[in-house]
């Protein structure tokens, strides 16, 4: 995507300072609840619709996940499980796998481009591809597997949960296109009080340990599940049970980098010091200097014993 | 300064390929810093743009490693470590106060240049194996996600301590008076060779008589 003016930039890639941030936004979310997906994938088409996306036509493995990983074209992919979760049951799980728009983005946190990656102050996280450099750090920083490098171009893309169509007063494709209501947007608030609604229904029905999925590893994130087995999200095409940015990930960027600056603006800065303090070590030119003979070779050979 | 009865140290060959890792590592120090740290992002400037930097540097670092690999053969028995080493390393103290006649009978390197040697070898292999494993588009996508990860702070991590090295490298060319020449004409005064490295000046010496 491409920067986005009317809407307020909470938090800039490789950037120290704050940015343009006196508007205020409320923080938005898009809720998927799982039970009412019927696996249509309409939402699939609908992003590529609204972004224009379209990926070489790929091959039939006999399974319905079609293709078989989000790539540079597919920035969200309905994921089938066919799960047995207790004991003589079988369920048909089908989740809408995408960026989930993290709080706190491990993609943003990694990624060395100034404003290549932007997290807006009602929550989505954006790619400004033109900034994109394409060294794939996001991929690593990212605790879900999401972004993914263009081969053509280079660069990063995923899901922007349409931050062009939302910056304008629209809600993000896929939600506009679900034929069932299981995509619903609005303020986080919002579409936390519509997960317990539906919470609550799925638990009348039986599903004892359906639940939000809100993690807070990740400081909660943008787009929220409604999970009939909250209990274990990795039933559901293997979601984190508790993401969090990669331990590896926040040391590397977190305290190694002033430190290793520091280490090498001190280490330089002690060499002058020594050198001022000392000065140059020169060797002193012998008067004999151009002679071979033996005396000076012997006086030589004493002088360098203590 | 150099004069016809200096002693030979390095030939044509080696000097030049001492500057080519030299060159290398230079472009590689500035390329990744770029990466490394926002405030030195405009580092990128110097080599065309973020994807170019981002593009260049691993294929520069393959020329560094193979330089690097190379020098390393050409010099690794001038700098197999023995008894007196270890004693110079306590004597470091004497060293940065350039009192030399306390420090152990000194050969082709001293101590601290095999440090640098070695660290170098080492570091380098480091960052090939880190380098390769995180290099987009070709390499990356074929490891886990968390060996990834953990090769960007393996690279990160050796990379600093590679340029501290070099950092004192650099700096004991610029202290000890009479060093530099030996990487730009080949050549060392009598006196340089005496004062730092007596036992290879008598080597050298008694070839001579020869
Ligand atoms: C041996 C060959 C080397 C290879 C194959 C290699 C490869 C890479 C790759 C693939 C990256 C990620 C950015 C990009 O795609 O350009 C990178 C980053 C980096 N490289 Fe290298 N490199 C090598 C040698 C070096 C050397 C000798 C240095 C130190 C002088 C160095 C310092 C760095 C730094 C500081 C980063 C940024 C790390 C970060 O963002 O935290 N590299 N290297
Ligand atoms: S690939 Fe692009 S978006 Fe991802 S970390 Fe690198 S520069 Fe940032």
């Amino acid at each position: 995507m491409a920067s986005m003016q009317s809407l307020d930039i909470k938090n800039r890639s490789a950037t120290s300072l704050p940015s343009p941030s006196v508007r205020s936004h409320t923080e938005l979310a898009k809720l998927i609840d799982v039970s009412k997906c019927i696996g249509c994938k309409a939402c699939q088409v609908a992003c590529m619709e609204w972004n224009d996306l379209r990926g070489p036509v790929g091959e039939n493995t006999g399974v319905y996940d079609n293709p078989q990983d989000l790539n540079e074209h597919t920035w969200t992919l309905m994921r089938f499980s066919e799960v047995e979760p207790d004991d003589f049951s079988f369920e048909w799980l089908i989740r809408k796998d995408g960026c989930m728009h993290c709080d706190d983005p491990g993609c943003l946190k990694a990624c060395p481009a100034p404003g290549a990656i932007v997290q807006y102050a009602n929550g989505i996280v954006d790619f400004i591809s033109e900034k994109c450099i394409g060294c794939g750090y996001c991929i690593a920083g990212c605790p879900f597997d999401i972004p993914r490098l263009s081969r053509a171009d280079n660069r990063a893309y995923k899901c922007t949960l349409c931050s062009d169509r939302v910056a304008v007063g629209l809600e993000p494709a896929c939600v506009t296109t679900c034929p069932t209501g299981c995509i619903t947007f609005g303020t986080k608030e919002d579409m936390k009080q519509q997960a317990v609604l539906r919470i609550a229904d799925l638990n009348s029905r039986g599903y004892d340990n359906a639940g939000l999925y809100d993690p807070p590893g990740v400081g909660g994130t943008h787009v929220m599940y409604v999970l009939q087995h909250a209990d274990r999200p990795g039933l559901y095409h293997g979601l984190p049970e508790d993401p969090r940015i990669s331990p590896m990930v926040g040391f590397w960027q977190g305290i190694t980098k002033p430190l290793a600056i520091g280490a090498l603006a001190l280490l330089a800065m002690a060499s002058f010091l020594h050198f001022i303090k000392h000065g140059p070590n020169v060797a002193e030119e012998d008067d004999d200097a151009p002679s071979r003979d033996k005396t000076r070779d012997r006086k030589e050979e004493s002088s360098h014993v203590e | 300064m150099s004069n016809k009865d200096d002693i030979r140290r390095y030939k044509d060959g080696e000097r030049l390929h001492h500057w080519i890792v030299a060159v290398t590592f230079i472009l590689l120090a500035m390329s990744g810093l770029a990466l490394f740290h926002p405030s030195l992002y405009w580092l990128t400037n110097l080599f065309g743009g973020g994807q170019w930097t981002r593009i260049l540097h691993p294929f520069i670092g393959l020329v560094m490693f193979v330089s690097v690999m190379v020098l390393m053969v050409r010099f690794w028995r001038h700098n197999l470590v023995n008894r007196d080493d270890l004693r110079w390393i306590r004597y470091l103290p004497d060293a940065l106060h350039k009192r030399e006649g306390r420090l152990p009978p000194v050969g082709r390197y001293n101590a601290g240049q095999k440090i640098i040697y070695w660290s170098t070898v080492i570091g380098m292999f480091l960052l090939l194996f880190s380098g390769l494993i995180m290099w987009q588009p070709y390499f990356a996508p074929v490891f886990p996600i968390g060996l990834v990860r953990f090769a960007i702070l393996v690279h990160a991590f050796s990379a600093i301590l590679l340029m501290m090295v070099i950092i004192l490298h650099i700096y004991a060319a610029i202290w000890v008076k009479g060093s530099l020449q030996a990487m730009v004409k080949g050549t060392v005064s009598r006196t340089w060779a005496k004062k730092h490295h007596p036992l290879w000046y008598r080597e050298v010496t008694q070839e001579e008589r020869k």
